[in-house]
């Protein structure tokens, strides 16, 4: 029997191939996705253990640190003291590491890759204990001296000499630049922009003052890390510095690599949903091809039947087949995985995050997995069929003419109906926002709806396809191809149901960006008052200088500036004891009370945004209902420097610039924040031509390459290309699983030209030329096509419009229709069906007449 | 070759399958002529050609050499486009295995020919064509709904409804009972009497030849007989000559040709048709 069974799938090797690629790329997505993780996480603990010293000590705070931001609790000078002094440690040193440190390149820009961190660090000449390691120029010695990473040295067109101005949080600098270093072995951190100055001028910079954002020690000879951190840490207890953290070089190194990889963690979620939806599709296709293989080999199978295979040997040779079917494509989608991962890394190098060069790592475990998904998927698909040829009776094999009895669709029909209920119910349910996870009850809920729909799709398919073809239908030709398309109507509902998918998903997401984007603009309407925005370019703050120039330029009326910092929002305990209860973490922004009205019209629900002055916390009605907070209650906002309490003092309506908590400027600074901004909102004088005060304004802007100046309309434009940014990488993804969608009708078609070689022959033979047959086979696959579109653009309009309405309370409350993508994916479709009718309809025209009419 | 004139010839057809070692010449040399309103059987054991000599009569097949001529038109010298619509417009197929289409009706697979060459169907022209097979109550259906003889006489209907030069049929009863063999046959007899269809036929049934009005016979690629006014007897009589144990073939023997003119011979009674 397995001899039997390998000698088919050898005979069989095109069209298996065929369906192993339809396994292959949704392993693939789930092996690179994998692989690209492990690689990077091995990466970067490398690079981090070479970095670390022994034993590092920080500020205790109630949340990580977001250094990128410009935030760091740190620690005073004398903790480096009190480190030099502990039993055991053979040298220490301090590190100022500070983000929002950007330097101006020479062609006027801001260095570094929009959205990656820049620092700005302490110089450190002792290996051990900094990571920074000087390969061209010298250190820097002096307050006016800097030296930067190799990367940032190449894409700032920097040379040793150059004078270089420095952005900082605070104030703007002129530094020389005498010195190139690397991180590590790596030419920077991860794409970060690293500009190193001599220590204490880091210090002044950056901390203002003599304190380090850590301090860290080498172990003398013969200690351990671990022993070191607990002298280290009864050290600081007794010294009465207890609020800090203590960390061995590698839990440190630990924590930072899973702190970097767990910031790409959306990519891993994006690729493994991807991953996800490309082997839903892929299955379609295996069922189909199976289905039609098995329907091919009817009299083969019959024939094993009559000469004394039992029905579970048949359909164990055909589990058996997609078992080398998931094999093949379990290895090849890994190899593929292999290739994903790679392009990813050079896709990361392209767009600024430099992954430090290394192997690619391949855990057993990738193998297993890829293998096993690919197998086990393959299988699950072929199980239907498998069982079906089972069935195949031995008569078969003596009768020229066998019609397997077709079965009506009414079985089908039920199960269908119940699908469609069961995930529709799912998908209500994930939707009312009144279960936890959600997104797995929509995630199923979708998942159902489409097998739902398949199968009420071979009902569909008579009706919807004789209506689609009915302008072919006034060829002869153009009516074979509809009665072709009808004719075996679960294949065709299968066929298109797999290109639904893709097109169902391509069309919520359109729906949802058009939604989003149509929300944002009314409520930049709404709100926006001001005449200009003034915004980072790189998503980090900018100096409080530039809004001090901005505000002196003639013309210009209010300049009202917007901060944000990282929180943790909870209530303060009840009987005074205790942390209290801890929300979750957020942002906080500061405003300027007396102003902000005046450029934004925020909504008020209750209160007044005048009480921020007295030290009032604004909350937005989402967070308040989150946190069970109304009007008048007392509030913790935790800052990276600790607590504070405070009290609601006003309501704002959702969905506005202002999200989370809402602090005056006064208190940002108060509660220790660095005075820096992050969004300018500048209105103009009613009598100042507008013209004269941008291109002012705009001479100022010029001189910080972290910012840009925009009017109402340009600001608009931008959300609305960031949402259009974000769609196209999600088409694009979607679209391989059209491509996968268009390989199942290559597929379908090519085996039912095959099934119908005779009736080809004849239709030849009695004169219908190689061109028409053509034309019939294109025909049908661009119906079949066209269903798909049509079940997908419903489908996915459906989706579309019922996520909308789910989150018009976040905001995206007003509906947009893509009418554009939606012809899009019309075209698209029919384009598709032509281009995978090419190969079976070059098939169809090439059969050789005599062989395919020859009466055997 | 007096009256009536021939539509369709071969001269010198040589037809070679194969290379070198592995050849086989199924055409050695065949010349033939098909006159006008007759109703020619090919006969001959397996392997002798005559299939061959169909298929190139047909333009289904091309040959390795001669000429084929069918009405007016030199056949060799076509592009396969142009023997699609040489078949498409001047020949009939009548199958052994029916090759109906089976998404199409009875009646769209007898204008099926029609259909794809765009021309209109003459209605009372396909009246008489369905009326004569006896399928008027039949055109609605599939072909999976008909028997087999009624699939046969469908195919039938399609071979005559675009009024081709020549009908070729190959082996039309070799799927069929004897009952539906001979209303096919009679159906072919008939086309030919009554309408004057030019009908060629290959089988091996000496039964069915009997029903044409000359039997051609072949073997190893050459026309080796031929027989006038058939009757099953004097078929099956030759064919014994023609079996590959004798080792003299007979001498090929021209005989008279019948006149188009020949009164109808309900030599078998037409089966109710």
């Amino acid at each position: 029997m397995l001899r039997a069974v390998l000698r088919t799938a050898a005979a069989h090797k095109g069209r298996l191939l065929l369906s192993a690629l339809a396994v292959v790329l949704g392993v693939a997505f789930v092996a690179g996705t994998y692989v690209f993780t492990d690689t990077l996480q091995r990466t970067f603990s490398d690079l981090f253990g070479q970095t670390q010293p022994d034993v590092l000590v920080t500020a205790a705070t109630e949340f990580e640190v977001r250094q990128s931001t410009g935030t760091a609790a740190s620690l005073p000078g004398s903790a480096l003291d009190v480190l030099r002094d502990v039993d055991g440690v053979q040298r220490a040193g301090g590190l100022v590491q500070v983000g929002g440190v950007t330097l101006v390149g020479s062609d006027g820009t801001a260095v570094g890759a929009a959205g990656a961190p820049t620092f700005g660090v302490s110089w450190g000449d002792d290996p051990d204990l900094s990571p920074l390691r000087l390969v061209d120029g010298v250190a820097p010695a002096g307050p006016d001296e800097i030296a930067v990473d190799t990367e940032t040295l190449q894409a700032g067109g920097f040379a040793l000499g150059d004078t270089v101005r420095v952005l900082t949080p605070g104030p703007t600098v002129q530094a020389t630049l005498v010195g190139v270093f690397r991180y590590g072995t790596s030419g920077n951190l991860a794409g970060a922009t690293l500009t190193a100055f001599e220590p204490a001028r880091a210090q002044e910079l950056l901390l203002g003052g003599d304190r380090w954002t850590d301090v860290r020690a080498v172990a003398a000879e013969g200690l351990g890390q671990a022993e070191l951190a607990e002298r280290v840490e009864q050290a600081f207890a007794a010294a009465d510095l207890a609020d800090v953290e203590v960390r061995t070089g590698e839990q440190a190194s630990d924590e930072a690599t899973e702190s970097l990889t767990a910031g790409l963690g959306f990519i891993t979620t994006f690729l493994l949903v991807f991953a996800g939806v490309s082997l839903f599709v892929g299955a379609f296709i295996i069922v189909n091809t199976f289905s039609v293989l098995i329907a091919r080999r009817t009299r083969e199978l019959a024939l094993l039947r009559a000469v004394g295979a039992s029905r579970r040997q048949i359909t164990a040779s055909v589990l058996a087949e997609a078992f080398l079917v998931g094999l093949v494509g379990g290895v090849v989608g890994l190899g593929v995985g292999v290739l994903l991962a790679l392009g990813l890394r050079a896709l990361f190098a392209l767009v600024g995050f430099e992954i430090p060069a290394g192997g690619i790592v391949v855990l057993p475990r990738t193998v297993v997995v890829a293998v096993a998904v690919g197998v086990v998927l393959t299988m699950v698909a072929a199980w239907l069929p498998a069982r079906r040829a089972g069935r195949v009776p031995p008569m078969a094999a003596l009768r020229d003419d066998v019609v397997l009895p077709t079965r009506s669709l009414r079985t089908r029909s039920l199960v269908g109906a119940g699908l469609l209920a069961l995930g529709t119910g799912l998908l209500g349910v994930g939707l009312s926002g009144r279960v936890e996870n959600g997104i797995a009850y929509v995630g199923a809920g979708l998942l159902l709806v489409f097998v739902a729909v398949a199968l009420l799709a071979a009902v569909l398919g008579g009706p919807v396809t004789a209506a689609l073809g009915w302008p072919a239908s006034r060829s002869a030709v153009g009516r074979l191809a509809v009665r072709n398309a009808q004719r075996d109507r679960r294949r065709t509902a299968a066929t298109a149901g797999a290109l639904m998918i893709g097109l169902a998903l391509v069309t919520m997401i359109g729906v949802l960006g058009a939604s989003s984007t149509r929300s944002i603009e009314a409520t930049l309407d709404d709100v926006l008052r001001a005449d200009f925005i003034v915004t980072s370019t790189t998503f980090q703050p900018f100096s409080p200088e530039l809004g001090d120039a901005v505000a002196e330029v003639e013309g210009v009326e209010v300049v009202s500036r917007i901060a944000s910092a990282p929180v943790v929002i909870g209530t303060p305990p009840a009987d005074g004891t205790g942390p209290g209860r801890l929300g979750g973490a957020a942002f906080a922004s500061s405003v300027q009370p007396e102003s902000v009205l005046a450029v934004l019209d925020v909504p008020v629900l209750e209160g007044s945004i005048d009480t921020l002055a007295d030290a009032a916390v604004a909350l937005d009605r989402d967070t308040a209902t989150a946190q069970g907070l109304g009007l008048g209650d007392r509030v913790t906002l935790t800052w990276a420097s600790g607590p504070r309490e405070y009290e609601v003092g006003a309501i704002l309506g959702s969905g506005t610039q202002l999200t989370g908590a809402t602090v005056s400027r006064q208190e940002m600074l108060g509660a220790g924040e660095p005075e820096q901004d992050q969004v300018l909102y500048v209105s103009s004088e009613p009598d100042a031509d507008p013209e004269v005060v941008r291109e002012d304004i705009d001479a100022i802007v010029a001189e910080y390459p972290v910012a840009q100046l925009l009017d109402q309309t340009e600001f608009a434009d931008q959300v609305r290309g960031q949402v259009d940014q974000l769609l196209s990488l999600v088409y694009a993804l979607l679209g391989l699983a059209v491509v996968i969608a268009v390989l199942g009708i290559v597929n379908t078609l090519v085996l039912s030209v095959l099934e119908r070689t005779r009736e080809i022959g004849l239709l030849h033979a009695v004169g219908t030329s190689r061109r028409q047959l053509r034309r019939m086979v294109r025909v049908e696959a661009v119906l079949i096509a066209l269903f798909g579109a049509l079940l997908g653009l419903g489908l996915g309009l459906a989706f579309g419009v019922a996520v909308q309405r789910s989150l018009a309370d976040e905001g995206i409350d007003r509906l947009a229709v893509p009418w554009a993508l939606v012809a899009v994916v019309l075209v698209v479709s029919a384009v598709v069906g032509v281009l995978a009718a090419i190969l079976p309809a070059r098939r169809a025209a090439g059969l050789d007449v005599l062989a395919a009419i020859a009466s055997d | 070759m007096h009256s009536p004139q021939p539509v369709a010839e071969a001269v010198d057809l040589v037809k070679v399958y194969g290379q070198a070692s592995t050849q086989v010449r199924a055409l050695d040399g065949v010349t033939v002529t098909f006159p006008g309103g007759q109703f020619t059987a090919i006969m001959g054991p397996s392997g002798s050609g005559k299939s061959t000599l169909m298929h190139c009569m047909a333009g289904l097949d091309t040959a390795t050499s001669g000429q084929v001529r069918l009405g007016s038109v030199e056949l060799t010298s076509l592009s396969d486009d142009e023997l699609t619509r040489l078949r498409r417009d001047q020949v009939g197929f009548v199958f052994q295995s029916f090759n109906l289409v089976p998404t199409l009706t009875a009646a769209e697979n007898i204008t099926l020919p029609l259909d794809i060459a765009g021309r209109p169907v003459d209605q009372d022209w396909m009246d008489t064509v369905v009326g004569t097979v006896g399928l008027s109550d039949r055109l609605d259906h599939r072909p999976s709904q008909l028997s087999g003889g009624q699939q046969q006489r469908v195919a039938c209907a399609r071979a005559l409804v675009s009024r081709p030069t020549i009908v070729f049929a190959d082996e039309p009863t070799g799927n069929l009972d004897s009952r539906s063999g001979a209303e096919v046959l009679g159906f072919l007899r008939r086309s030919v009497d009554e309408f004057g269809q030019t009908v060629v036929m290959v089988t091996h049934d000496a039964n069915a030849a009997s029903w044409s009005d000359r039997v051609l016979f072949l073997a190893d690629g050459r026309i080796v007989d031929e027989l006038a006014d058939p009757s099953s007897e004097r078929v099956l009589e030759r064919m014994v000559h023609l079996d590959p144990g004798h080792h003299a073939a007979p001498t090929p023997r021209p005989t008279p040709v019948p006149t188009a003119g020949a009164p109808a011979r309900p030599r078998h009674a037409a089966p109710g048709v």
